[in-house]
């Protein structure tokens, strides 16, 4: 009969096609975003922030970022803790990508310092040798207009101060999408939570390693350290490594944990091993120079 | 036998429309490709990849994709319902409202104005003509069909109605917006809510703009090319309805392992496990049609086309249900492999469905004889292995990534930085741009073949009798 009467034809389709519809999209909205997933300590953006997520909007980031870590192992030690479902709520729209061009930036908030942001998102690859990211220094040249954040903010009804708004006069497109970069992630303490606690004594096993041992380790320096901390350790956004004066087991916590107070990334990942071999590298590499 | 005045000169406008956009979707396809090996040929602000590659996937399944569907819909619709189209004015102000709305899509997307909604970037006021668009031309295919002449209505219509209220439903709610400025505004969904209203679209934009019209296509075209009827009605009912049905559940397969819902993430898996009937359904019903025609597959282009189209689209959804599994999308997703999966679709099934629709129309239109069917067959290679090296190269890259990804030492540490990870890309990067260079010469051969037949193909006996081809 269907086949006959075009007008039933679409009311069958209709209902058909909102049967799934109501069960996968419409039921879900009682219980996402409700009281029960939401965390405390998860803050809306600020006026800088949310204009910095707009920029990052503009620009297409999330054609080759993801957002959100899965609760799986690899990605659990390769960005950090697993993404909550609460720490989304003032995202609009969400951004949690479909392809990893580049790495997923949802754990980003606090990996390096701002130094670090400002010149990576001008010339990526003096950062990360290999990168296909475009350069977007020209972003610094843009000045914020805060009457239209201002506006924003009154649509997404987030809260804010004058002097947030005033501070917006002085700050470039640049400074908004890193403070919005610093903001991802970071709303719950998951940084210090995740911290290696490394109890009883731990030695070098490299202890004493020849020069001759150490020179392929050179790569992993250059690899990890060298954007932050020079090529030859004079040091840049990180400070200078040469004649570094701390006992080999303190230097293996800050580089396995990182400083999160000072921005230096954790380098537990690389794996004990490896981060002994920058240990010993940074420290008795050049002392063992022959010349 | 009196046979009605069709309207093909607004099939003809909006194929010469279609296949342009289509050109654009492929040339930029080029370009962000060549991007992605060599970052220095981003020209910032306005040509980066960012804000390219969704000019390259709003004018393939926009531009190329819908602009196929108009034209196919008006000249099926006529001819199934034996009846002239509604109204041509409706039908023109639809082709310069289409062609306006692709056109300032692609400049506001170049002056970064965008949603990030993948398949959805543009902003609200190109939402508004696109509602408009829809509206215009569904009103004039119902009105077509309800004046039929013919009282039942063939395969092919049921697909393209299940399309009309199909993409209305997913458009209209997906785009859901408040705005701030002209050209700015905020998803009315936050976080989770949003992804999973985006991806039940997403996905859903696939099955009502690159899965149904498709078929319709299919389901029309194949018996028209070979000269015989499908195999089974009754399974064209059953792939039809439960197809329509099953779809719907499946979107958040796209976001398996997020913070949505479990229990979404597990019907998703299971309907989209369950799809894998109806599709085959569609498909096992084109290869039956071939019985006894299978000497077509060597005599007749349009066969080839159609029947490496069907076949890929089996093809599709069996890898799609297999990455919409848990255990294997934890592997696979976010790699190369994914945009491999969708080139397989675009490029093997929808573009090869709608390459044979359209050099079955154009020589129709014009009551002229195609120009040459060897440089058809030298387009349906090109394109054949073009596609092949891109999506196979890729899916190569994928596995190795994703294998990358997860090695672990035995200390438990992770093998590979996530750098070290991604340079391994390049090389088949580069396969991939080889591979889209190869498609992109196979779709200039087919311009260069429609434009020829325009111009001098052969006249075929007075137009008046080749209007409805062969019946």
């Amino acid at each position: 009969m269907w086949e006959k009467n075009p007008i039933l034809l679409l009311v069958l389709a209709t209902v058909v096609i909102m049967i799934g519809t109501t069960v996968t999209v419409i039921v879900p909205f009682m219980s996402v975003n409700t009281e029960a997933d939401r965390i405390s300590s998860v803050k809306p953006y600020t006026p800088l922030q949310q204009e910095g997520r707009d920029l990052y909007i503009r620009e297409g980031c999330n054609n080759c970022h993801s957002q959100t870590v899965r609760p799986l192992v690899s990605e659990v030690l390769r960005y950090g803790e697993y993404s909550k479902s609460g720490e989304f709520v003032y995202d609009r729209p969400f951004l949690w990508g479909s392809k990893r061009t580049g790495p997923d930036l949802a754990r980003l908030g606090g990996k390096y310092p701002d130094a670090w942001h400002y010149k990576h998102m001008a010339a990526p690859r003096t950062m990360v040798p290999g990168s296909n990211m475009p350069d977007y220094g020209w972003m610094k040249e843009n000045l914020l207009d805060p009457k239209m954040i201002e506006r924003k903010m009154k649509v997404l009804g987030f809260p804010y101060t004058s002097e947030q708004l005033s501070a917006l006069g002085d700050n470039n497109e640049m400074d908004a999408i890193v403070a919005y970069l610093q903001k991802l992630g970071s709303d719950i303490p998951w940084r210090k939570a995740a911290q290696t606690t490394i109890i009883g004594n731990i030695t070098n096993p490299y202890a004493g390693a020849s020069h001759d041992t150490m020179e392929p380790w050179e790569e992993l320096y250059e690899g990890n350290c060298a954007a932050c901390h020079g090529e030859h350790m004079e040091g840049e956004i990180g400070p200078n490594l040469a004649g570094i004066s701390l006992e080999d087991q303190e230097l293996f916590q800050i580089v396995f944990n990182g400083i999160a107070a000072g921005g230096m990334p954790s380098f537990g990942n690389l794996g004990t091993n490896k981060v002994w071999q920058l240990v010993n590298y940074i420290k008795y590499y050049n002392q063992t120079e022959d010349h | 036998m009196d046979k009605p005045q069709y309207n093909t000169d607004i099939v003809r406008s909006f194929i010469h429309w279609s296949v342009l956009w289509g050109l654009v979707a492929v040339l930029v396809g080029v370009v962000v490709s060549i991007q992605m090996t060599n970052p220095e040929l981003n020209f910032a602000p306005y040509f980066t990849f960012g804000r390219l590659r969704p000019i390259h996937t709003n004018a393939g399944i926009y531009g190329w994709g819908v602009g196929t569907i108009f034209a196919m819909f008006i000249y099926i619709a006529q001819r199934l319902c034996k009846v002239r189209l509604w109204s041509d004015k409706l039908a023109t102000f639809q082709l310069w409202l289409f062609n306006t709305t692709i056109t300032a899509s692609a400049i506001t997307l170049l002056l970064g104005y965008t949603t990030s909604k993948e398949y959805h970037e543009m902003e609200w006021p190109i939402d508004v003509m696109v509602v408009i668009l829809w509206v215009v031309f569904s009103i004039n295919i119902i009105m077509t069909i309800i004046k039929r002449k013919e009282e039942q209505m063939y395969i092919s219509l049921w697909y393209m109605m299940a399309a009309l209220v199909g993409v209305a439903i997913l458009y209209l709610v997906n785009s859901a917006a408040v705005p701030v400025s002209f050209f700015k505004s905020y998803s009315a969904f936050a976080g989770t809510n949003d992804a999973n209203v985006e991806w039940w679209f997403g996905h859903n934009a696939v099955a009502m703009v690159l899965t149904a019209p498709p078929l319709a296509m299919f389901y029309y075209f194949l018996p028209k090319s070979t000269g015989v009827p499908i195999y089974s009605h009754k399974i064209s009912i059953i792939s039809f309805w439960s197809l329509i049905f099953m779809y719907l559940w499946t979107g958040a397969h796209h976001l398996l392992w997020t913070p949505i819902p479990d229990w979404i993430q597990t019907l998703a898996m299971a309907f989209s496990l369950m799809l894998i009937a109806p599709s085959w359904g569609s498909v096992i019903n084109g290869y039956m049609s071939m019985k006894g025609q299978w000497h077509q597959m060597r005599e007749n282009y349009l066969v080839k086309f159609l029947i490496l189209g069907i076949t890929f689209y089996g093809l599709q959804t069996l890898q799609g249900p297999m990455q919409a599994i848990r255990s294997f999308s934890a592997f696979i997703h976010y790699t190369d492999w994914v945009p491999a999966h969708i080139h397989m679709g675009t490029m093997g099934w929808v573009s090869m469905i709608s390459f044979a629709s359209i050099y079955y129309m154009v020589p129709r239109i014009y009551g002229k004889e195609l120009y040459s069917i060897p440089l058809a067959n030298l387009h349906f290679w090109l394109v054949l292995i073009g596609q092949l090296i891109w999506t196979i190269s890729l899916w190569i890259a994928g596995v190795l990534q994703a294998g990358m990804w997860n090695a672990m030492n035995p200390d438990g540490s992770l093998t590979y930085t996530f750098m070290e990870t991604m340079v391994e890309m390049y090389p088949y990067w580069w396969a991939r741009t080889f591979g889209g260079l190869l498609f992109l010469s196979g779709v200039l051969v087919f311009i260069f073949n429609l434009v020829k037949t325009c111009r001098s193909g052969k006249e075929t006996v007075p137009s008046g009798a080749t209007a409805e081809g062969r019946v």
